[in-house]
């Protein structure tokens, strides 16, 4: 058991979604792409919602505004991805500042409620700005980044040279999630991470201990923003698009599903519940055209039988394990 | 400046779709005022409500009552499906998190969605306007359909049979003493179970109602129920969750900015009813009448 848990399990991930393109087809390529990305908006979504304790109906917003910034960077105005990509999270980070000052304001239902008006305003304008979004239509055919540099690379190390620009564009954003996940990783293990748990623990205490609630709940809300925004933007390109529902309301509750399924307040949980999720949805959609009658039913045993989603599952299996081990 | 018969009958048409959302949205506002819980399968019963109706006309063929057979058949048929939904599944999230109880009336769109789905297949349908109203009235150079005035008719009448119910019966004065302490009732010797389950029914006979209703003015096609749900919330919010002539006020507030914001700036029509409701949230969060939680 010991042994066990003192496999860096995350590097280990890590290395093995390196070899995906190389051991699976193309399709598991896209799949776990898509995989990656969602897995970073979902953590970013639980920064939220299962540390803090903040149920926003309107994250999809951020990842909107994430996708749009780098999509009209890109194409329009031709800037390379290295600058365009952190642009993403910036403008996100803007955003939820300005969004969050009001938000965090206010108490649960009308916290969710104002969040959810706010990313539907941001939809609105997608949805209607011609001239800059698209408008209905989106923004399809957003470039990959140059992967020219790659080829000189390629000359000197093995393994790198012989993929297809979309097998590149996965293994930069392997490299682009890892880092933020990692970031998060330390932001919630930090003393603030600590403090947003406090808070979602009991926000009157944490008032009395002379904790300045409102203003740890708005950088929750940045920093949780600004992750979505760098989501987005990976996942216009990964799209080969960039469409208004992005920030479409039913988008931001595909999220929380997300994060739900795989286990609120766990950190890894988001990032299961993205896999497992996607994984389904590919294997159900080869069978029924009927993939939301499934996902809502999936929702409801998990609200009702399995509440801490599956990494609460495994956990309370574990420890249940250990119990008999320890009996025996 | 366009000419005022112009403005008149713009004005009317915002009028109807306003008695429309209020009828919607007086089921949501009731739910969240005594169960505290933001329904988003309310959309969901407006579109059954919908469907149903299509359904049971296609059943009686079209004659002189079939509609309104239909319009209160499908209706009462939503409203025991509410009613069943409540009673087996939704009272067990009952002080949970709010966020479970969000989830599952999603869960209840995704699936309920599906179900119209496999029922009656993705195109669209409609129903032609019940036998008696079909005409059109002209005023003030004006054309406005029976139907739409029957509507506009019909929404106030809700409104004070609704508001008479609640202050003078005794199941009214139950449902609002629900609302400000469920505990208090419940030790009276209320059984509070047996009221939420009513007031649910209620809500979604509203909703149904509100559904068959539309349809001879809007096709009912899948996605129905999505659109209509952000839009009753945007209503709800306006005019205070919870306060029932809040949603009055907000529904025609709702009309108004809508078909004139059409008119003057079609671009900005849908941001401007969302920035509306952040606007409300922000300043007052219970909404033009409604009053702060406790």
């Amino acid at each position: 058991m010991k042994t066990l848990s003192r496999v860096p399990w995350a590097l280990v991930v890590l290395v093995a979604a390196f070899f995906v393109p190389a051991a699976g087809s193309r399709y598991y390529t896209f799949l776990a792409n898509d995989v990656v990305i969602w897995a970073l908006f979902a953590t970013s979504l639980n920064l939220l919602v299962g540390y803090t304790g903040l149920v926003s109906f309107g994250h999809a917003a951020y990842f909107g505004i994430g996708a749009y910034t780098t999509g009209i960077l890109m194409k329009k105005l031709g800037v390379p991805f290295l600058l365009a990509f952190p642009a993403a999270g910036v403008a996100a980070a803007l955003f939820a500042l300005v969004f969050g000052f009001f938000c965090v304001r206010l108490t649960r239902i009308y916290f969710a409620m104002l969040t959810l008006a706010f990313a539907q305003i941001v939809w609105a304008i997608c949805f209607k700005w011609n001239e800059v979004t698209g408008g209905e239509q989106g923004m399809p055919e957003i470039p990959y980044p140059a992967f020219d540099w790659l080829e000189l690379v390629a000359a000197w190390l093995p393994f790198v040279g012989g993929y297809r620009t979309s097998e590149h564009f996965y293994f930069l954003t392997l490299v682009l999630v890892a880092g933020c996940l990692w970031l998060l990783r330390r932001v919630v293990g930090s003393p603030f991470g600590r403090m947003l748990t406090t808070i979602r623990e009991n926000p009157e205490r944490a008032e009395f201990i002379g904790v300045n609630v409102r203003r740890y709940e708005l950088a929750a809300f940045v920093v949780a923003g600004a992750f979505a925004g760098l989501a987005g933007g990976l996942f216009g390109i990964f799209n080969r698009g960039v469409f208004p529902d992005f920030a479409y309301w039913t988008k931001s509750s595909e999220v929380l599903i997300m994060t739900l399924l795989g286990g609120m307040g766990t950190f890894i949980g988001p990032a299961l519940g993205a896999l497992v999720l996607i994984w389904l949805n590919q294997q159900i959609v080869s069978y029924t055209q009927y993939w939301p009658l499934i996902l809502g039913t999936i929702l409801i045993v998990l609200l009702f039988v399995f509440p801490g989603g599956i990494a609460g599952a495994l956990e309370s299996a574990a420890r249940r394990f250990r119990r008999r081990r320890q009996v025996a | 400046m366009p000419d005022l018969s112009f403005v008149f009958a713009q004005s009317l048409s915002g009028l109807t779709a306003a008695m429309f959302l209020f009828l919607i949205a007086s089921g949501l506002s009731l739910i969240f005022g005594v169960l505290r819980v933001l329904n988003f399968a309310h959309g969901t019963f407006y579109m059954l409500g919908a469907y149903s109706a299509y359904q049971i006309v296609q059943w009686l063929g079209t004659g002189p009552v079939s509609f309104w057979v239909a319009a209160f058949g499908a209706a009462a048929g939503v409203a025991l499906l509410g009613g069943i939904v409540e009673r087996f599944l939704f009272q067990r999230l009952y002080g949970k998190e709010e966020l479970y109880q969000l989830l599952f009336t999603y869960a209840l769109v995704l699936v309920l969605g599906d179900v119209a789905k496999i029922i009656w297949g993705t195109q669209q349908k409609s129903l032609s306007r019940p036998p008696g109203l079909t005409g059109a009235l002209s005023l003030f150079g004006a054309t406005i359909p029976y139907y739409n005035l029957f509507i506009i008719l019909l929404g106030p009448a809700i409104a004070l049979g609704f508001w008479f119910a609640l202050q003078r019966t005794r199941a009214g004065r139950f449902i609002r003493a629900a609302a400000l302490d469920r505990e208090t009732l419940g030790a009276l010797g209320v059984n509070v179970n047996a009221l939420y389950t009513g007031v649910f029914v209620l809500a979604s006979f509203l909703g149904g109602l509100g559904g068959a209703l539309i349809t001879p003015m809007r096709a009912i096609v899948p996605g129905m129920d999505t659109e209509v749900i952000v839009e009753a919330f945007v209503v709800v919010v306006i005019g205070g969750l919870g306060s029932f002539w809040g949603t009055f006020l907000g529904a025609l507030i709702y009309g108004q900015v809508l078909s004139f914001g059409i008119l003057f700036f079609p671009r900005f029509s849908i941001f401007s009813i969302f920035a509306l409701m952040a606007a409300v949230l922000i300043i007052r969060p219970w909404g033009l009448l409604g009053k702060p939680l406790k």
